[in-house]
């Protein structure tokens, strides 16, 4: 019996290894959970009944091309579209075996914290199917923490990895920008999307961060990794220097059982002999949140304006050229991209590109700079990844300014193109809390480092209650 | 009130590179619609450009002919508008950090070297092909529907944008003559105008005579020649003098040159420009050239056509080495030899006539020809420039080929003539020396145009001058 709620991909792959169950077997049973689960929480806009590979079942994020699997983005102006092309992480995927057991639900174009703006309805979070999983990545994270998919690819832009991953009680890694391909990812703010792996365990998202990782030359702005990847194994913090940013731990709708649960995970990593000490972003958490909303929707409106109906996806075809681009786009997107793309194209007129985007990216810069002060003293500085717990469906969806606030300690150290690992470190009114970890760039190995030492010590059980 | 026209010039050259700008389709004009396509250049979602290294080292070299400076950090942007040809919603283009900057390009003239700045040349991606179907031909006003053709989408292409140096239709067309051979010779374009690898648009206005001010210009686009765009202009300049000298202002708009009706009227004025929300382009990093490689390319660059002119212009005057070099003839005519006038029109005139492609031509032979191009009848010697392309060529075949130039022969033929001619004879003698030509049209006819024109002349002139 393939316990698919438990197992984590490392185990699976243990028991490939040792012949204890076929490939094919492992499949079935993931894809009959997902039967069996799927129809309540919805993770999936798409699941195959079979896959190429004789290894180990990954969910891919529908921003990730499958050549002639539906990809979609969660939006209706790609309802259909099947792409031409793999991208590279699924490609690298591939190639080590991996079988796409199938394509995850993510609020529209990676727009949003709850997954509510997928156009094919919300995911529901496992631990509770009152609330949401957040998001972009909820079906990921959700698929993950249900045991529909070992583990799964996400997107992160502004805490699309990060947060979902919170509030499931999975592990999330944001990699370093740069060091994992975008080629065939559906782009949504280029000069901040990073694909990365949701999983059980640190040691898993690290063996799947060494899949996915080191430059392509379809995308050139990355670049090979420093260091090879290494499997974590250490269980104590003997060394290291963990830096506690105020802002980032005091900042305003910070829930107190959030603060408590982190809390208590710092107090551990003294006892894990970590030194502990607090540490100041005195203008990146405030500003962070205003500089991504300039800069995230004006690469936005630039990246969505090839979906025209001309050459693929839908296609309201009335009256002439200018007619059917407005209609097509008026009815193939939801409230969030347009309102992203009229922000974005707002922010980049003549006139106002200096104040908003130019201004945006000078502040960009100054948060470089804090995060490379701070991160000049600590190894790893530490925070929670979401001030709240999952919240009910339907709480801020008609609050975009509530909905974007989810990200608010998730952005700042995206803004520097930092790495950021969220892991869960304990329950909050029974639902689970995210530690964020930040690190200085290309420092992967010590998050997960820290991060598998945390979840050794923390012992946090991440099957849902109700699933068991 | 003298005016004098300020014109400056936008030439947009596509780059022969093998492949596109930013994916590896492989580039052919005319190939079957859409059949030079991928995901990167129809724009599927999460495509991303990965720039061609050739097109850059190809600007290097340009920007270096130009005389530009070469940037050490340049931006590609990206320029947004909406139309079916743009399949990505944005052209990836240059915009406030290009990679050629600040240049001078001389234009010799007939009256000595014009310097003509460079503002700026950037690289580009092209745009695909709309075909307007149905209404009338090719517009798009009108028409039913509209097909798309992505095999140009993508494409290299340079901008090179001038200064507003020029003074006259002429030396703008000179300018863009010269332009072209140079791009033609550095081999990163073709530069053929009916195929659209070379295209440009002008700038123009008009001021007082002596003043340095810049009055309001009109842009006119769509030029498809050198001579309707002398034209074009032309006629630009003499309108814009006629509305300040009836008190008028000149108004900023784009014209939409119309070779076939003469006339080139308002496409769209300024206050409708589109806003472009140029953003830098975030899936590519800044062009860094690294400095061995540019100067790798500023030690490659070739003997220019400009320098050229004014190195031959001094034996042959400026006319006719202009017309040599931008014809691609100057090398040719170096080689030949001779009286370097006499080449240089036969290059020009009669061999340019006939189309033959001078790289194709044994200068040896060709020397040999024209020097004795008076021995020979003129058809013959047409003729001969006619096949002077072809491999193994002689000129001898065409020396040899009936010509009398036996004294021997010649002199019966001669008094003959003579003979049947008194009055004519007596006139000469007279004075009306002009009759030689009569005589000498006699001696051909009887010969079928055989005879050595210089053998008849010597044997007419030392028998009637007797």
């Amino acid at each position: 019996m393939i316990d698919t709620l438990r197992l984590s991909a490392q185990q699976v792959n243990d028991l490939l290894e040792t012949g204890e169950a076929s490939s094919d077997e492992i499949f079935a049973a993931y894809r009959a959970a997902i039967d069996e689960r799927d129809p309540e929480l919805h993770c999936f806009l798409h699941v195959n009944d079979d896959a190429p590979g004789e290894g180990i079942p990954i969910a891919h994020k529908d921003v990730v091309n499958t050549k002639g699997i539906p990809t979609t983005a969660g939006s209706k102006i790609l309802e259909g579209y099947r792409p031409v092309y793999d991208a590279t992480v699924a490609q690298r995927c591939a190639s080590r075996g991996l079988r796409v057991i199938g394509k995850t639900n993510m609020d529209e174009f990676a727009m949003g914290s709850s997954t509510e703006n997928s156009a094919y309805g919300p995911t529901r979070n496992p631990w509770d199917p009152s609330r949401v999983p957040g998001g972009s990545s909820g079906g990921s994270s959700a698929a993950v923490a249900a045991g529909l998919t070992p583990w799964a690819l996400g997107s992160d832009t502004g805490g699309s990895i990060k947060q979902p991953a919170a509030l499931c009680g999975v592990v999330g890694l944001r990699p370093t920008y740069g060091t994992v391909s975008r080629s065939g990812i559906v782009a949504f703010a280029s000069s901040l999307d990073q694909i990365g792996p949701i999983t059980k365990t640190v040691a898993d998202c690290a063996f799947l961060y060494s899949v996915i990782a080191g430059r392509d030359p379809n995308d050139t702005t990355t670049v090979e990794l420093p260091q090879p990847i290494e499997i974590p194994r250490a269980e104590d913090l003997k060394g290291l220097r963990v830096g506690v940013p105020k802002e980032l731990n005091e900042a305003e709708g910070i829930e107190p059982g959030v603060s408590e649960a982190v809390n208590a995970a710092i107090e551990l990593c003294r006892e894990l002999g970590a030194e502990v000490g607090e540490t100041t972003l005195p203008r990146s958490v405030e500003y962070g949140l205003p500089c991504y909303y300039l800069i995230a929707p004006s690469e936005a409106s630039s990246n969505l304006a090839r979906y025209d109906g001309v050459r693929y996806g839908l296609r309201v075809a009335d009256g002439d050229v200018r007619e059917q681009y407005m209609r097509t786009r008026d009815a193939g997107f939801g409230d969030e991209p347009k309102r992203r793309i009229m922000l974005g194209t707002y922010a980049l007129s003549a006139g106002y590109y200096d104040a908003y985007y130019g201004q945006a990216q000078k502040v960009r810069t100054v948060i470089r700079e804090e995060f490379r002060a701070a991160l000049e003293q600590f190894d790893v500085l530490i925070s929670p990844t979401s001030p709240t717990v999952a919240f009910p469906l339907g709480d801020r969806v008609d609050n975009p300014l509530a909905m974007y606030l989810c990200d608010v300690l998730a952005i700042p150290p995206n803004m520097a193109g930092l790495p950021g690992l969220s892991i869960p470190c304990g329950l909050s009114e029974g639902l689970p809390v995210g530690l964020q970890l930040i690190g200085p760039q290309f420092s992967e190995n010590v998050l997960f480092r820290a991060g598998h030492a945390l979840e050794q010590a923390l012992g946090f059980d991440y099957v849902p209650p109700r699933l068991k | 009130m003298n005016w004098e026209p300020v014109i400056g010039l936008e030439i947009h050259v596509h780059l022969k590179t093998r492949t596109k700008m930013f994916c590896r389709c492989e580039l052919e004009y005319f190939a079957p619609e859409n059949s030079r396509t991928c995901p990167i250049c129809l724009a599927h979602p999460g495509t991303l450009p990965v720039p061609n290294r050739e097109a850059i080292e190809m600007t290097i070299l340009l920007g270096h002919a130009l005389g530009c400076e070469i940037a050490e950090h340049a931006v590609f942007h990206r320029k947004h508008y909406f139309y079916p040809d743009l399949p990505k919603g944005y052209q990836i283009s240059q915009y406030d950090e290009p990679l050629c900057i600040e240049g001078a390009f001389t234009l010799p003239t007939a009256d000595g070297d014009i310097s003509v700045g460079i503002v700026r040349a950037h690289l580009e991606e092209d745009a695909a092909k709309n075909v307007h179907m149905g209404g009338a031909a090719g517009r798009i006003a009108g028409a039913d529907r509209t097909l798309v053709d992505f095999n140009r989408a993508g494409t290299p292409l340079v901008e090179i944008v001038t200064g507003p140096d020029l003074h006259s239709s002429e030396h703008a067309k000179r300018f863009l003559q010269l332009l072209r051979q140079t791009v033609v010779e550095l081999g990163i374009s073709d530069a053929e105008m009916e195929k659209g690898s070379l295209r440009f648009d002008v700038n123009v206005s008009v001021r007082p005579e002596g003043s340095d001010e810049l009055r309001t210009r009109t842009e006119l686009k769509n030029m498809n020649s050198f001579n309707f765009a002398a034209k074009g202009i032309e006629r630009e300049i003499q309108r814009q003098i006629q509305i300040y000298e009836s008190g008028g202002q000149v108004e900023q708009e784009t014209m939409h040159f119309d070779p076939g009706n003469e006339s080139a009227p308002p496409l769209r004025s300024k206050e409708e420009a589109q806003d472009y929300r140029y953003l830098p382009e975030p899936d590519l990093v800044p062009l860094e050239p690294p400095r061995d490689l540019v100067e790798e390319l500023r030690a490659q660059l070739p003997e220019l056509p400009g320098a050229r002119i004014d190195k031959i212009g001094e034996e042959v005057g400026f006319e006719l080495a202009e017309g040599l070099v931008v014809s691609g003839r100057d090398r040719l005519f170096q080689q030949v030899g001779g009286d370097r006038r006499a080449v240089a029109n036969v290059l020009m005139n009669q061999f340019a006539a006939t189309g033959v492609d001078p790289g194709q031509v044994d200068a040896a032979e060709l020397s040999k020809l024209i020097l004795a191009r008076d021995q020979v009848p003129r058809h013959v010697f047409t003729e001969a420039l006619e096949k002077s392309g072809e491999p193994g060529f002689s000129a001898d075949a065409y020396l040899g080929d009936g010509q009398i130039t036996d004294t021997g022969d010649l002199e019966p033929l001669v008094d003959q003539v003579l003979a049947a001619n008194p009055e004519q004879v007596e006139s000469y003698r007279s004075g009306k020396q002009g009759l030689l030509g009569f005589f000498v049209g006699q001696v051909m006819k009887e010969t079928e145009g055989r005879a050595s024109p210089r053998l008849v002349n010597e044997l007419l002139r030392r028998k009637l001058d007797a």
